[in-house]
């Protein structure tokens, strides 16, 4: 198991090409475990910088309507955590230099026990965990499994924290920083509004990770948007998705689409 | 920043929600605390409660259900509060508190539409803008009700996502909120949720175990032995069990929904049949699956069908504080029925478990025994659904 940082590795790389990051979402067995295997090998292979990769889930109270129906489809197939890890596993066999960082829901972390939770993903291949419906308050005993595991904890600043959380927030996160595009829920029918250049003055004044920005990213524009506004690179979940959901019926136009959209999206971050 | 008041109870409780949510559950908390010591606050909320919503609510002896010569059984009528169950005080207190902080939203979740109707009373009342979001399922099933809020001004969203009922409804309104915190309040319906939702919701229902406190001291001249109530997320009883926690010769229980049976899958037993975990903001007990995946709850009661239950209770099970046992919907229909024959109070099919169990305990009773059953509701909601109930079984 090796202990590199695959993201400062990255972001060294594109500061020195003078390029932001460009990281797809997925959920993990979204449409099924096959498919979601070649979609991330397609991501990938399309120039993802970066992989977010959610783990289906009952309840997202943070997600809209595209990711609660890619978890949908996921749990329809009995897709289990222990799935989740596996996919994992053979992606980072396949792709031993790409960051895949974790996006998912606290209960799925304490139905397993913290600590093993952590050594699991570690030993998947994980390199960051991003619970969304843990705040910086409740951090502390994942915080404390993600440390003793080698995992960088990704914690989000939104646009409405005050001084002092965002400090609290800068200080803790580790790998990134996951700056929210704008309130609400995950989806890619309202577009970010967060004023980014503003928010990435604030995070850099508290010498935060580089500032990834997630929420209403689904155009090459957001893309070139957010570098331009100081942000290190942009995520885009829903928009990601959708291009799997209009295509559920047909896999090789699927893959082709999502491969255009990458190779689009990356190219705006140059 | 860090809370101001205790976020958790024992290990139970907490804030786990998105991060971009704590500055709207801080700004609650802050103006619950400020409006607790402000006596205007106060007075216009009392005045509500008096007023408008017909409190103090009677403590009522039963005639002619309990046998048992040993046993003097009360009911703690809040069916015969504005809206017809006790959700009207909390709802009252939390539309104070959005005006208070200049919100002229109030989003909320229900489920068989009382937590919705008591809402839009108090949002008509108030002058404020209801939106609630409510399963699919319940808004057929639930029809009356849906009438009563859109008729007192509320919006009525069906949600579709997931089983359609009062878990994805809760879903819902929490993301509705993370996009609309700056002029609406979310406005939950019971003691769970994150922080300070189940402090808020304990203490603008504390007034029940008070005035029971008060009530039973002049009828009796002590304590009650043993308090009972019903328990979906438990705002009725955590309301009516405040005011006696530190009085440790005073029992109080919980009761559980058994639905057809607590060893069946169709239950919503939280506490009795599920595990520690984290649902709508709060670490508790909940139903779910070996994975963490939330199961689905039943309960023949609407008002108990819910996978999860108020992290206070969880606490107050694990010290032994307070005991939890459940009833079924066969037994809570025939307590509905016995109450109404004999003492001519048709009781919500929720209070039914509670009324259920007081009645077993009431048979077994071997020495002087004084017992309070929080009727929370009455069941004037719930006359179709048995009605249709007791037809299939033939007892009609």
């Amino acid at each position: 198991m090796s202990n590199i940082n695959r993201y400062a590795a990255l972001f060294e790389k594109l500061a020195n090409n003078n390029e932001g990051a460009f990281v797809p979402f997925v959920m993990l067995g979204d449409p099924d475990l096959e498919t979601s295997y070649k979609i991330i090998c397609t991501l990938v292979d399309n120039g993802a910088d970066a992989l977010e990769l959610g783990f289906p889930y009952s309840d997202p109270i943070a997600d809209g309507p595209t990711i609660q129906k890619a978890s949908i489809r996921a749990l329809s197939h009995h897709f289990k955590t222990a799935d989740s890890f596996a996919v994992i596993a053979r992606v980072r066999a396949k792709y031993p230099d790409v960051a895949i960082g974790l996006l998912l829901y606290s209960n799925l972390v304490f139905r397993r026990g913290i600590e093993t939770f952590y050594a699991e993903a570690k030993q998947a291949g994980v390199d960051s965990i991003l619970l969304a419906d843990v705040p910086l308050r409740e951090g502390t005993p994942f915080r404390t499994a993600a440390e003793a595991n080698g995992i960088k904890q990704i914690l989000i600043a939104p646009p409405n924290a005050n001084d002092e959380d965002l400090a609290a927030i800068a200080k803790q996160t580790q790998g990134y920083t996951y700056l929210l595009g704008r309130a609400g829920v995950t989806g890619a029918e309202a577009t970010a509004t967060t004023p980014v250049h503003e928010m990435v003055m604030r995070l850099k004044q508290n010498n935060a990770a580089p500032a990834v920005i997630g929420f209403g990213i689904s155009t090459p524009e957001h893309v070139k948007a957010a570098i331009s506004a100081g942000a290190d690179g942009a995520i885009a979940g829903s928009a990601t998705v959708n291009i799997i959901e209009k295509y559920l019926d047909d896999v090789p136009a699927m893959l082709q689409a999502l491969g255009e959209f990458v190779s689009v999206m990356k190219a705006a971050t140059r | 920043m860090s809370n101001k008041l205790d976020s958790k109870f024992g290990q139970y409780g907490g804030m786990y929600v998105p991060e971009l949510l704590i500055p709207a559950l801080d700004q609650l908390e802050q103006a619950f605390i400020d409006a607790q010591n402000d006596p205007e606050f106060q007075k216009e909320f009392i005045g509500l409660l008096k007023d408008y919503a017909g409190r103090p609510t009677p403590l009522t002896k039963v005639r002619n259900i309990v046998s048992n010569p040993l046993v003097t059984l009360y009911l703690k009528r809040e069916d015969l509060l504005h809206g017809g169950a006790h959700k009207t005080n909390q709802v009252l207190g939390q539309a104070l508190l959005t005006k208070r902080m200049g919100k002229t939203h109030v989003i909320a979740e229900t489920g068989a539409g009382q937590h919705g109707t008591a809402t839009a009373l108090a949002c008509a009342l108030l002058g404020l803008k209801a939106r609630i979001y409510m399963g699919a399922k319940d808004v057929e099933r639930q029809a009356p009700n849906v009438f009563r809020m859109r008729l007192m001004g509320a919006e009525v969203i069906p949600v579709n996502a997931g089983s359609g009922t009062l878990k994805d409804a809760v879903n819902e309104a929490l993301r509705d909120w993370s996009g609309t915190y700056e002029n609406a309040h979310y406005l939950l319906g019971t003691a769970a949720g994150p922080h300070p939702f189940p402090t808020i919701v304990r203490e603008f229902h504390r007034m029940i175990g008070e005035e029971v406190r008060e009530q039973i001291i002049q009828k009796e001249g002590r304590l009650p032995d043993s308090i009972v109530a019903c328990v979906g997320g438990g705002s009725n009883a955590i309301g009516i069990f405040a005011d006696f926690i530190d009085d440790e010769q005073v029992q109080l229980i919980g009761v559980e929904p058994a639905g057809k049976g607590v060893n069946t899958s169709e239950h919503g037993a939280a506490i009795a049949k599920g595990s520690s975990g984290v649902l709508h903001g709060a670490h508790t007990y909940i139903m779910q699956d070996d994975d963490g995946q939330i199961e689905e709850s039943y309960s023949v009661s609407a008002g108990l069908d819910y996978p999860a239950v108020g992290p206070q209770h969880a606490h107050l099970h694990d010290i032994g504080r307070a005991q939890y046992v459940s009833v079924t919907d066969d037994e809570a229909l025939d307590a509905f029925q016995l109450l109404a024959c004999k003492e001519g109070i048709i009781p919500a099919l929720e209070s039914s478990h509670a009324l259920a169990h007081a009645l077993k305990m009431a048979e077994a009773a071997d020495k002087e025994t004084i017992i309070v059953v929080n009727l929370s509701g009455r069941g004037d909601k719930d006359l179709d659904h048995v009605n249709r109930i007791l037809k299939e079984k033939g007892a009609l």
